[in-house]
């Protein structure tokens, strides 16, 4: 079943520059997809669209039944409790701990107390940091904030994951141990994945569906394990 | 129960933001409380002008003195044409008795003097009150100008100067509210505008995890509400003292008798529901204004 379908889509800034031109790509619920491509490529753009940062400014872009393309600025929020967003900089509030981080989102859904609080244990135990819920985030290393981001991201079960260069900042070892959730998350959630990623490692290791987005344009599009390497990816790393 | 749950977690959330940051709250509710105890002198200036001028207005009277020969008939007449007149609002006869047994009242020298003459030299007279202030010099000239009229006269020029001149100030006080206004709207704009910088991360967040434009914006409204009542707990504090201490001192009127101020009661109250509410809404509009702008929602 379709969760997400993108049809003539176009992205042209204010500015004159295209970042998008003419995407058409459907992605299936619980699918985990790789969106690579080199800075610039447009594929931050694309993954903005997705959680409607970005408008399109032609096309459909249909995220489980929203346009995103039509919803109007104060409708956005409908769109965004179905999805769960995850950046390269964690985006943790500094100065709450690692349960109140994760309970704030529910907490600003209005949710009631007593609901919130098994959620947020169970969310924090799927990530592994059972033993940190009271440390504040500068006590965390890298890999352990991403760990708390994607806790925040999945606490309210949604459909669809995305991940904007999650391993951006995070060693290769670290790397791996985020993969590991994401991919676990994926199997056992059933939720649906999209990461853009430079990772070269992460992607060939993985044998996941694959998109690759060259100059707006979307220039390949491996299917589940096909992916052997490509050009763009070994010269942006 | 949701949007309870998102109210409650707004004022707290407001009063946590005003407490974080104090200082800059502080300045905030500084400003408004000056420009407030600005704005309640000019309140307190202009309703006393406003009252003034009204009592004035209605003291105002033309004095017309019927020529001595007038006849019975002659005053039916004059009678008949005064209430033809429309910017007449009023009139008594005041015969020239009544002044006589008046002035003899006022002292013993024109008690005397009246005494001494056989005759009553004083003549039988009108009084008659004008609609408006600006009836009295019009009707005035055409009364004069009535047969059996003697003469007519009001306090020319000097009754128009000074309604003319309370009038200005009347104009002028609202102007002044309506720019200490503005001034309060625009510092606690700025402050919340400030406050928002410092909670950017916090808003950008909960834009991603899907809250509400309103679950966003209701803190900063609080914050602005709240940061307006505080603002204008001393202004009514002044109003309150200061404006009964002013009241007492003064013994309820300036320089003559004629010139009473409002009395405190109920006066003082109402001018202080007025500061709390323009503290307050005007905090609130300031806040809705700064969120709206920086937050792009």
């Amino acid at each position: 079943m379709k969760l997400i379908e993108v049809s003539n889509c176009y992205k042209v800034y204010k500015n004159g520059t295209t970042a998008v031109a003419d995407l058409n790509v459907t992605i299936d619920k619980g699918e985990f997809v790789f969106v690579i491509g080199s800075t610039g490529s447009g594929k931050s753009t694309f993954i903005k669209m997705l959680y409607r940062e970005e408008k399109p400014t032609k096309g459909i872009v249909n995220v489980g039944g929203i346009n995103v393309a039509k919803l109007r600025n104060s409708k956005v929020y409908k769109l965004r409790r179905k999805i769960g967003v995850v950046f390269q900089d964690f985006k943790l509030l500094p100065k709450l701990t690692v349960y109140e981080n994760v309970a704030f989102a529910l907490e600003s859904l209005g949710m009631e107390a007593r609901q919130i609080r098994p959620k947020v244990l169970k969310a924090i135990e799927n990530v592994g940091l059972k033993e940190k819920t009271r440390n504040f985030p500068s006590q965390l290393s890298g890999g352990e904030q991403q760990r708390v981001a994607i806790a925040r991201a999945i606490v309210n079960n949604p459909k669809l994951l995305i991940c904007d260069e999650p391993t951006g900042n995070l060693d290769p070892d670290t790397s791996k141990e985020i993969m590991k959730i994401l991919e676990r998350i994926s199997e056992e959630l059933g939720t649906t994945v999209i990461m853009a990623t430079h990772d070269r490692d992460i992607v060939n290791r993985m044998k996941k569906r694959v998109l690759i987005i060259e100059n707006g344009v979307l220039v390949g599009d491996y299917l589940k394990g096909s992916y052997k390497g490509h050009e763009s990816i070994k010269n942006s790393n | 129960m949701r949007a309870l749950r998102i109210l409650i977690r707004s004022i707290r959330d407001a009063f946590k933001s005003v407490g974080r940051n104090f200082s800059l709250s502080m300045a905030a509710i500084a400003c408004s409380t000056i420009t407030l105890i600005l704005v309640a002198v000019a309140i307190i200036l202009s309703y006393n002008v406003k009252e003034i001028t009204g009592k004035l207005e209605k003291e105002l009277t033309i004095v017309a003195y019927i020529k001595e020969d007038a006849s019975e008939e002659d005053i039916e007449k004059l009678k008949h044409t005064l209430d033809g007149i429309s910017t007449i609002e009023s009139y008594t006869l005041k015969g020239k008795e009544e002044w006589k047994a008046e002035m003899k009242n006022e002292s013993d020298t024109l008690d005397s003097i009246l005494d001494y003459l056989d005759n009553n030299p004083l003549l039988n007279s009108l009084i008659i009150t004008v609609r408006e202030v600006t009836d009295l010099n019009p009707t005035t000239e055409r009364i004069r100008k009535i047969d059996s009229i003697s003469s007519a006269e009001y306090g020319e020029g000097m009754v128009e100067n000074i309604v003319g001149i309370f009038d200005i100030i009347s104009k002028g006080t609202i102007v002044i509210v309506i720019a200490l206004i503005l001034v309060t709207a625009f510092l606690i704009s700025n402050t919340i505008k400030l406050t928002i910088y410092s909670r950017k991360s916090e808003i950008e967040i909960m834009r991603l995890v899907g809250a509400s434009n309103t679950a966003i914006r209701l803190p900063f409204i609080f914050e602005g509400f709240i940061l307006g009542i505080l603002g204008s707990i001393i202004p009514v504090l002044v109003t309150i003292y200061g404006y009964i201490l002013l009241y007492d001192q003064l013994g309820g009127h300036v320089f003559t008798n004629m010139i009473t101020l409002v009395t405190p009661f109920n006066f003082v109250f109402f001018v202080s529901l007025i500061l709390l509410a323009i503290g307050s809404i005007v905090g609130m509009f300031g806040s809705y204004r700064a969120v709206r702008k920086h937050l792009k929602i």
